[in-house]
C-alpha cells in the first residue's frame, strides 16, 4: 500500500492504494466519482475512458501509480453544468439510451474534437472504433460529435 | 408471462398504506421544499404540509410538485420517462414541474416485472385513469372552493381555471381535493387525442442530463458507508458443485477480509439461484479480484460436464431434418410437398448468445435486524424481493428492494440470482456488501439464448403459388433451467415466430424435437423470434426466388387478403403473448400496411452499384408490427458495411415517438451485433469466450450507418417496441447480402468466407 496523491478535475485528492490498483477503482471507490464506469477490465470497450494530461486513457487498465503527477479529467470535470459542447450536443441528439456507457463516449469524442475540429465520418470511426454501446446510440454519437464540432466553431468564431 | 392487470388494486390502495409506504423516501424531499412564490390573486399554492395521493401513482403537494411514480425498470427503453408523461398529460400537469420517483418492489403497483415489452400496453389506459381521476379531484375541489358546477372547470396546465377567468393552482387545491372521495370510474372521462400534450409529442428523457454529467447512479454505484466489495468464482458448469479450496493465499492480499463457499444449487438451477463457489469479500474491488486470482479451487463435475454446444448444436441440426413433434398443422403437409412443382429447402443455424449489458451484473446488499433492502440494476423488483425473501427466509416485508437506473438489461437482468448472491454474503459477513460481476463472470455464467436448429421446407404448386410450408425448430427450452421435465420448447416459445405464421398457405406443419437444456437458458431481446425470425423471413426470399416475384411482391402474395387470423387457424399451443386475440388482434392488414410504407420510404428496387443490396423482412412480434429493409454493400473481401436501415413501425398509438425510434436505431445494431459478430460456445460445460475481444458486438463502424423509422400514425392500442426490431432486421440483413452478392446466408454469425453447407 502507498500514499498516492492524484490531480482530478483540478482538485489533488490522497488515497491509500496497492500502486498497482488500476486508476478506476482508485477513482470510483477511493476518491468517489462513479460517472467513470467498468465494463470490461481490459481495454476494450471504452467505458472508463478519462482525460490524462488532455489525451483519452482506459483507467481501467492504467496502474493508479502512473497517474501521480498527471491532469486527470472525468466526466465530472467536464463542466460545471453541462455546458460543454459536446455535452450540450448530447442533450441535443438525446443520444442516451440506459446511459452507462456515455460518460466514456463522451470523453473520446471531446478528446476527438480537441485533436480534430472537424471530424469525417472515418475519423469519427477510428476515434469511436473502441467504445461499445449495447443500446446502439452509434449514429446518433456520430450526430452529437458533428453537432459539437459546430457548437465549438460557433463559439470560437464569436470570440 | 403474466400480463393481467389488477386495477382495482391500483385504485383502491388506502393513502394510509401509500403514504407509509411510497412516500417514506419523498417525504424528505416534501420537507426540503421552500416556498418561493404566492401568487395570492390566483392561489397557486396552499398548504405545503399538504399530500393529495388518491392513488400510488401520483402525489401532490402544497407547493403544487408533482411526484409520478415509475415503477417500471429503466434500462434504456425511457419507460421512466414514457409512463410519467402519460399521466402527466391526463392530469394536465407541467412538464417541467413533475418529479419522478422510482418506486421500490411492491404489490400495490400491479406489474413491475420489465419484460416482454408490454410496459406500455399493460399500463397505458390504467395510468391515464389514474390522471384523469387526479385531474377531476381537481376540478372538483376548486368548484367547491368556488361553489359552482364542476363542468364550469377546467383543468389546464397545472391549475384549475374556471369560465370566468379565475384560477387555482394544483398546489392550491391539494389539501382540498386530498378531502374529497375519490371518484367512481364510471365518472372519469380520458382526454380525447386532439388535446394531448404529451402523448405522441416529443420529449427528452428525464434522465438525460445526469447521464452526460456523470451523475446518474446505476446499480454499480450504489453503495452504503462501510460497504464491502464481493466477488465469486464459480464453477464453469452451471450449478456443479465445490470440491475443494485454498484460501492462504487470498487471505494475503491486503484488503481481503474474508473467503467462504457458497452452495451449488445443482441442474437445473432455477432463475433466482446464485451459482455458488468460492466467495472472496474485500475493501475494494482491486483486492477482491487479486484475492480471487489467488483462490486455489476444485470443482465437482455435474450433471452436464460433457456439454460441447457444437456437438449438440449438430445432433439438433441432424434430427431437425426427421418427423418431429407437430405443434400446428392443416390440410396434408406431405401430400402437398409431393405434389409440388418446385421445393425451397434450407436449414438454419443460429449458437448461444449472451446477453452481455454495458452494465454487468451487481447488487448492493445491507442485511441486518433480520431485515434485507438492496439496491440494485432490477428488470423485476417484485420476483427479486420474493426470491430474497425466500432465500434469506425473512417475512417479504422484511425486503426492501431499491431498483437504480440499469446499465442495460436486455433479458439478463430479470433473473436476481446476483442481488441473492450479495444479500447471503451480508448475511454472512454482518456488513453492507456490493457484488460485483467482472465481465469476465457475465460472459461465462450468464443465461444463454438457445442454440438452435431449424429446417423449413416449402412447396410451390403449378400456379406459382405456395402450397405447404414445413417448419422444425429444435433447441432447449428456456423452461428446463427451472424444471428437468422440460424437454421440448413450449406453444410460448413456438408463438414467437414459428406457429404465429400469418401467410394464407393451405397446408402447414410446425414440427419440434426434443432437446434437453443443459445449461442456464434465459430471454435475451424478442427471445424465440430471433432465431424463428431469421429462418422464415430468409426462406420468404428463397420462395421469391423460386417463384421469380419481386421479394416484397411475394411476401403481400403470400399474406393473401387482410384478415384478422382465426385463433383456429392458429391452433391450440398458439399464445398471443398473454392477450387474448379479441383484444389484440392478429392483423394481416397492418402487416401490410408496414410492407408497403417500407416499400416506398426505402425507395425499393432502387438501382444500386455493384456489391449493394437491399433486403426485406417483415415481423409481428409482441403484439408490434414491424418491416424492415436493409441496404448493404459487400466489398471484395467480404466486409458487410450496412448503409441504410429502414424500418415501417405500426405499434398502436406511438406514445413515445423519440423513444420508438431510439429503440429501433439500436435495436438495428443490437441486432447487427447478432448477425455479424456474436457466438457463445462451450465445451466440457465451459464457456469459451470471456470478455468483448472473443464475444464480440457490434461497435461504430459495424452497426447501421442510419437507420430511419417510419412511425405508422395509429389508434390502435399502443403496444411494446424494445423488442420488436430485433427479429426482422437479421433476415433483412442476410436478404440483402443475398442481393448483394448471390449468397444465402444460413447460419449465424454471418461468415461470407466460411463454406456453410445447409
Amino acid at each position: 500500500m502507498a500514499s498516492i496523491t492524484l490531480k482530478i478535475n483540478n482538485k489533488n485528492h490522497t488515497v491509500e492504494a496497492d500502486p498497482k490498483m488500476p486508476l478506476l477503482w482508485a477513482i470510483r471507490e477511493l476518491v468517489g466519482l462513479t460517472g467513470t464506469k467498468y465494463g470490461c477490465g481490459v481495454a476494450q470497450c471504452g467505458a472508463c475512458t478519462i482525460h490524462m494530461n488532455g489525451l483519452p486513457v482506459r483507467s481501467c487498465s492504467i496502474p493508479v501509480s502512473t497517474a501521480v503527477n498527471k491532469e486527470i479529467t472525468t466526466i465530472e470535470g467536464l463542466s460545471e453544468n453541462n455546458s460543454h459542447p459536446v455535452q450540450q450536443a448530447w442533450i441535443q441528439e438525446q443520444v442516451p439510451q440506459c446511459g452507462y456507457c456515455q460518460s466514456g463516449q463522451i470523453m473520446a469524442a471531446t478528446a476527438l474534437l480537441k485533436r480534430n475540429a472537424n471530424p469525417s465520418d472515418k475519423d469519427i470511426d477510428a476515434a469511436m472504433q473502441g467504445h461499445i454501446c449495447r443500446c446502439g446510440t452509434y449514429p446518433r454519437i456520430r450526430k452529437a460529435i458533428k453537432a459539437a464540432a459546430q457548437i465549438m466553431s460557433q463559439k470560437a468564431s464569436t470570440k | 408471462m403474466n400480463t393481467e392487470i389488477n386495477e382495482h388494486k391500483i385504485f383502491k390502495v388506502s393513502r394510509r398504506d401509500f403514504l407509509k409506504t411510497t412516500s417514506m423516501s419523498m417525504s424528505g424531499l416534501l420537507l426540503g421544499l421552500q416556498f418561493s412564490c404566492t401568487d395570492k390573486e390566483k392561489n397557486l399554492t396552499g398548504n405545503p404540509s399538504a399530500v393529495f395521493s388518491p392513488n400510488v401513482y401520483i402525489n401532490i403537494n402544497g407547493n403544487g410538485d408533482v411526484f409520478l411514480i415509475a415503477h417500471r425498470s429503466e434500462m434504456g427503453t425511457g419507460i421512466r420517462t414514457s409512463l410519467p408523461l402519460v399521466m402527466a398529460d391526463e392530469l394536465e400537469a407541467d412538464w417541467s414541474r413533475v418529479k419522478v420517483v422510482q418506486a421500490v418492489g411492491d404489490e400495490k403497483y400491479g406489474d413491475q416485472n420489465t419484460d416482454g415489452s408490454y410496459s406500455l400496453r399493460m399500463f397505458y389506459t390504467p395510468l391515464r385513469k389514474a390522471g384523469a381521476t387526479v385531474r377531476l379531484m381537481l376540478e372538483q375541489a376548486a368548484a367547491k372552493e368556488w361553489n359552482v358546477d364542476v363542468s364550469e372547470c377546467k383543468a389546464q396546465n397545472h391549475e384549475v381555471v374556471h369560465t370566468s377567468g379565475k384560477a387555482f393552482g394544483f398546489g392550491y387545491l391539494a389539501e382540498k381535493a386530498a378531502a374529497l372521495p375519490v371518484p367512481e370510474e364510471s365518472m372519469i372521462a380520458l382526454k380525447d387525442a386532439k388535446d394531448f400534450k404529451y402523448i405522441t409529442k416529443q420529449s427528452s428523457i428525464v434522465d438525460l442530463k445526469d447521464i452526460v454529467t456523470g451523475k446518474a447512479k446505476f446499480g454499480l454505484d450504489s453503495k452504503l458507508p462501510n460497504t464491502k466489495i464481493a466477488v465469486i468464482k464459480r464453477n464453469p458448469e452451471a450449478g456443479a458443485g465445490l470440491k475443494s479450496f485454498a484460501m492462504e493465499a487470498a487471505m494475503k492480499i491486503p484488503g481481503v477480509i474474508k473467503v467462504f463457499s457458497m452452495d451449488a444449487p445443482g441442474f437445473p438451477t432455477n432463475f433466482n439461484k446464485p451459482l455458488g463457489g468460492v466467495v472472496v469479500v474485500a475493501e475494494n474491488t482491486w483486492a477482491a479480484l487479486k484475492g480471487r486470482e489467488a483462490l486455489e479451487v476444485e470443482w465437482l463435475p455435474g450433471i452436464n460436464a460433457d456439454y460441447n454446444s457444437l456437438e449438440y448444436g449438430n445432433d439438433m441440426l441432424k434430427r431437425a431434418k426427421t418427423k418431429g413433434k407437430v405443434r400446428r398443422s392443416s390440410g396434408n403437409i406431405d401430400q402437398a410437398l409431393r405434389k409440388a412443382k418446385k421445393i425451397v429447402e434450407a436449414d438454419y443455424v443460429v449458437p448461444h448468445l449472451a446477453h452481455a449489458p454495458m452494465e454487468t451484473p451487481c447488487a448492493l446488499a445491507h442485511f441486518h435486524d433480520n431485515t434485507c433492502e438492496v439496491w440494485a440494476p432490477v428488470q423485476d423488483p417484485q420476483g427479486t424481493r420474493k426470491s430474497l425473501a425466500a432465500a434469506l427466509n425473512i417475512d417479504i416485508t422484511a425486503v426492501t428492494v431499491n431498483v437504480t437506473l440499469l446499465g442495460g438489461a436486455f433479458g439478463r437482468k430479470s433473473k436476481p440470482d446476483f442481488v441473492v448472491e450479495a444479500a447471503l454474503i451480508s448475511k454472512e459477513i454482518n456488513a453492507p456488501v456490493k457484488i460485483m460481476w467482472t465481465r469476465e463472470d457475465d460472459i461465462q455464467h450468464g443465461f444463454y439464448h438457445f442454440p438452435s436448429a431449424q429446417h423449413v421446407k416449402v412447396g410451390i404448386d403449378e400456379n406459382n403459388n405456395v402450397s405447404a410450408w414445413l417448419h422444425r425448430s429444435v433447441f432447449p427450452s428456456i423452461g428446463g433451467t427451472a424444471d428437468p421435465a422440460a424437454k421440448e420448447p413450449s406453444g410460448g416459445e413456438l408463438s414467437l415466430g414459428m406457429i404465429d405464421l400469418p401467410y394464407a398457405i393451405e397446408n402447414i406443419s410446425c414440427e419440434t424435437q426434443q432437446a434437453k437444456t443443459k445449461i442456464r437458458i434465459g430471454w435475451l431481446r424478442s427471445v424465440s423470434n430471433i432465431q424463428h425470425a431469421f429462418a422464415v423471413g430468409c426462406t420468404l426470399d428463397e420462395v421469391a426466388q423460386a417463384r421469380g416475384v419481386d421479394p416484397v411482391q411475394n411476401i403481400l402474395d403470400m399474406l393473401g387478403a387482410d384478415r384478422m387470423i382465426d385463433a383456429s387457424v392458429l391452433g391450440p399451443e398458439f399464445e398471443n403473448y398473454g392477450e387474448k386475440l379479441e383484444d389484440f388482434p392478429w392483423n394481416t392488414g397492418r402487416l401490410r400496411n408496414v410492407i408497403e410504407t417500407v416499400r416506398e420510404k426505402s425507395n425499393w428496387g432502387k438501382s444500386l452499384p455493384k456489391g449493394s443490396g437491399q433486403g426485406i423482412a417483415v415481423h409481428r412480434s409482441f403484439l408490434t408490427y414491424v418491416a424492415c429493409v436493409v441496404e448493404v454493400s459487400v466489398d471484395e473481401n467480404s466486409k458487410i458495411k450496412i448503409i441504410k436501415v429502414d424500418y415501417a413501425v405500426d405499434c398502436g398509438v406511438p406514445v413515445n415517438p423519440e423513444r420508438i425510434t431510439s429503440q429501433f436505431e439500436g435495436g438495428a445494431a443490437f441486432a447487427a451485433s447478432l448477425a455479424l459478430k456474436s457466438e457463445i460456445t462451450v465445451v466440457k460445460s465451459a464457456v469459451q469466450q470471456s470478455n468483448f475481444h472473443n464475444y464480440q458486438v457490434a461497435r461504430m463502424a459495424d452497426a447501421p450507418y442510419e437507420t430511419a423509422v417510419h412511425i405508422i400514425d395509429s389508434a390502435e392500442k399502443p403496444t411494446g417496441v424494445g423488442e420488436p426490431p430485433v427479429p426482422p432486421f437479421i433476415p433483412a440483413l442476410c436478404n440483402a447480402i443475398f442481393a448483394a452478392t448471390g449468397k444465402r446466408v444460413r447460419k449465424l454469425p454471418i461468415n461470407l468466407k466460411e463454406e456453410v453447407n445447409l
